[in-house]
């Protein structure tokens, strides 16, 4: 753990949140967070119900304009509330509450997370030529591997809404992964599944980090994200209270009596 | 059902498909003379409009079928085109020009009036985007009816006569064409010339469905959010779906105006809007062949029930008890209510609609919204 967080300190920087707030009429959903994302480490961002981690995740992904701060990505200023930039700029997401493309095969779902890096336009797609014969191709081509990377190759033609809960988590996944993110960020991804699950989810998410992307991580199973995270920030009433490797933040006075809801002493 | 089936079955036979495609190209060249030989023309004319509602139908679905934004006022562009048409080649302004010159005009005046429309109904859904494009539509329409004043555009509710009829320079499809010796009338020219537009309006839709465009709408009907997630720019793939059915409504138009010879404000009411819309619905919305079908059929239904309502009656009864006319629109009524009843993913969904209305759901996606 330590050999790991050591390395993390010397890598650059990735995601730099300065000063970000949000609040919704008088309540204030995030206040003056700052953090920031190391490239290559698995970051996870943890706290009670209702302590602002979605709403980060929203102002991160351009669906919400944030109050006041700014976001840094790969050393560039992100524009407020144009997701689709965000998309463009390399940061994929996945939803709390699954958002797929319920009507559309999971193949289909993942051809459109190809959307970003991808150009054909109406002209293209009427003339069909060579060029937009072999972009469709390599979209098709991605989308298999994807699949097959996250284990739902077998269910490629299936509508996503007939998937089950966990082939429609890896199905998110697959399909944020198709924009060829910088930084995945997975909103409670672990949410209503078993042990089982969990656990092949685990290894996934290692992976998608062992093969470059960064990943930041929402989860409440803390087991999961003190084993799997390099770093982990946890949020309390929209402020960060604390940052650190996990056995540290475990320790954290602040970050027990958030979770327990008093002083243990 | 069976009928069907064999189509789907013909996706994947290539030669037999190939043979149904030049079985179907010699049926629907020959089509016309049979129509008119052993039935009369008036049912050719009534084929050449259901290759019109056909290309408006088309065109509707891509805003309707694939990129879900329900479209009350459609026919709003249809009247754009025939009004274009009408002011450029007629006695109205003396302007003559031709056809080749209109069609891509009014495919574009309706494509930019269709991005008129889409721009300030951007963040609208559903039942909220249907009152708005049912006011625009009436607006076009009631324009169209009061143009006459100060300057006489539109010539008002009394409409625009002295259409010229669709022609190519000198060559005009109002006279019988006389062609390596052969003689083609002027209703089987006209066919020919609307079943060309239609399938290169089939070919288009087919080719934008199966395109990284078609896809993002379909995403954007599914899940705007999502879909914005993954890199779609919801606003212009929005105002694309709206520019490009409603550039298909345009040239269905233009068509239109030149092949009637007469255009007023009364041919776009809202009720030509609704039976458009019925044609993708009831066809099966967002499939191509469905939405064909459903153009066809509605087009041809009420016209049956105009000419069969009164000889059935007098064999029955010996004598007419309801006004065939009146009847016409009741029996037509009944139909959509059995389709709908028992069909209502459509009369030809798609493969994908019709599980979705067969329940196989889990509704893992409903929960938690």
């Amino acid at each position: 753990m330590s050999a790991r967080s050591s390395t993390s300190a010397t890598r650059a920087t990735l995601l730099d949140a300065r000063g970000v707030a949000k609040h919704f009429g008088g309540v204030k959903a995030l206040a003056n967070v700052s953090l920031t994302i190391k490239q290559g480490e698995i970051y996870g961002l943890i706290g009670p119900n209702g302590a602002g981690k979605t709403t980060f995740f929203n102002v991160l992904t351009g669906l919400y304009h944030p109050d006041g701060g700014a976001i840094y990505f790969a050393g560039e200023k992100l524009e407020a509330s144009t997701p689709h930039k965000v998309a463009q700029r390399g940061i994929a997401r996945t939803f709390q509450n699954i958002r797929l493309f319920g009507n559309m095969s999971a193949m289909e779902n993942v051809m459109v997370g190809r959307h970003a890096r991808t150009h054909a336009g109406v002209l293209g797609a009427v003339l069909s030529d060579s060029r937009t014969r072999n972009e469709e191709a390599a979209i098709r081509r991605r989308a298999e591997e994807l699949l097959h990377y996250v284990n739902i190759a077998d269910r490629a033609d299936d509508l996503a809404r007939n998937l089950s809960y966990g082939d429609q988590r890896r199905l998110e996944i697959a399909r944020a992964l198709a924009s060829d993110p910088k930084l995945l960020a997975l909103d409670e991804p672990a949410a209503g599944m078993n042990g089982t699950e969990t656990e092949s989810l685990r290894q996934l998410i290692e992976g998608i980090r062992n093969d470059g992307t960064t990943v930041l991580l929402i989860e409440h199973d803390v087991k999961l994200v003190m084993g799997l995270c390099d770093r982990v920030a946890v949020l309390d009433y929209g402020e960060k209270i604390c940052e650190d490797i996990p056995s540290i933040v475990q320790k954290d006075p602040k970050v027990i009596e958030a979770y327990l809801g008093g002083s243990l002493a | 059902m069976a009928l069907l089936n064999s189509f789907e079955a013909l996706r994947h036979d290539k030669r037999g498909a190939i043979a149904a495609t030049v079985m179907l190209g010699i049926l629907l060249a020959i089509f016309p003379f049979v129509i008119s030989s052993t039935f009369s023309n008036s049912w050719l004319r009534i084929a050449d409009f259901a290759m019109l509602y056909i290309m408006l139908a088309l065109g509707l679905n891509i805003v309707v079928g694939f990129a879900g934004l329900l479209d009350m006022g459609y026919i709003a562009f249809y009247a754009v085109g025939a009004y274009l048409y009408a002011l450029l080649s007629s006695t109205h302004f003396g302007l003559h020009f031709p056809i080749w010159v209109i069609i891509p005009a009014g495919a574009a005046l309706a494509g930019l009036f269709g991005a008129l429309l889409g721009a300030p109904t951007l963040r609208l859904r559903g039942d909220y985007l249907a009152i708005v494009t049912l006011g625009f539509g009436e607006i076009v329409r009631i324009f169209m009816n009061n143009l006459n004043a100060p300057i006489n555009i539109t010539n008002g509710p009394q409409g625009i006569t002295g259409i010229d009829p669709i022609h190519f320079g000198n060559l005009s499809l109002a006279k019988p064409l006389t062609f390596l010796g052969f003689t083609i009338p002027s209703l089987h020219a006209y066919y020919y010339l609307f079943l060309a537009l239609a399938l290169f309006i089939i070919f288009v839709t087919i080719r934008l469905e199966n395109s990284r465009i078609g896809r993002a709408w379909v995403a954007i009907r599914e899940d705007e959010i999502a879909a914005k997630s993954c890199g779609i720019n919801t606003r212009n793939v929005k105002l694309l779906a709206f520019t490009m059915g409603a550039s298909f409504g345009g040239v269905a138009g233009v068509l239109f105006a030149g092949f009637q010879g007469f255009v007023s404000p009364e041919s776009f009411n809202l009720m030509e809007s609704v039976m458009v819309l019925c044609m993708v619905v009831l066809g099966g919305m967002g499939n191509i062949p469905g939405v064909i079908l459903g153009g066809i059929l509605l087009t041809l239904l009420p016209e049956l029930f105009r000419h069969g309502a009164g000889p059935v009656q007098t064999a029955i009864f010996g004598k007419i008890l309801l006004d065939p006319e009146a009847l016409r629109m009741l029996l037509f009524g009944l139909a959509l209510v059995l389709v709908m009843l028992y069909r209502p993913e459509g009369i030809w969904p798609s493969t994908t609609r019709r599980r979705e209305f067969k329940g196989e759901s889990t509704d893992v996606l409903k929960e938690g919204e």
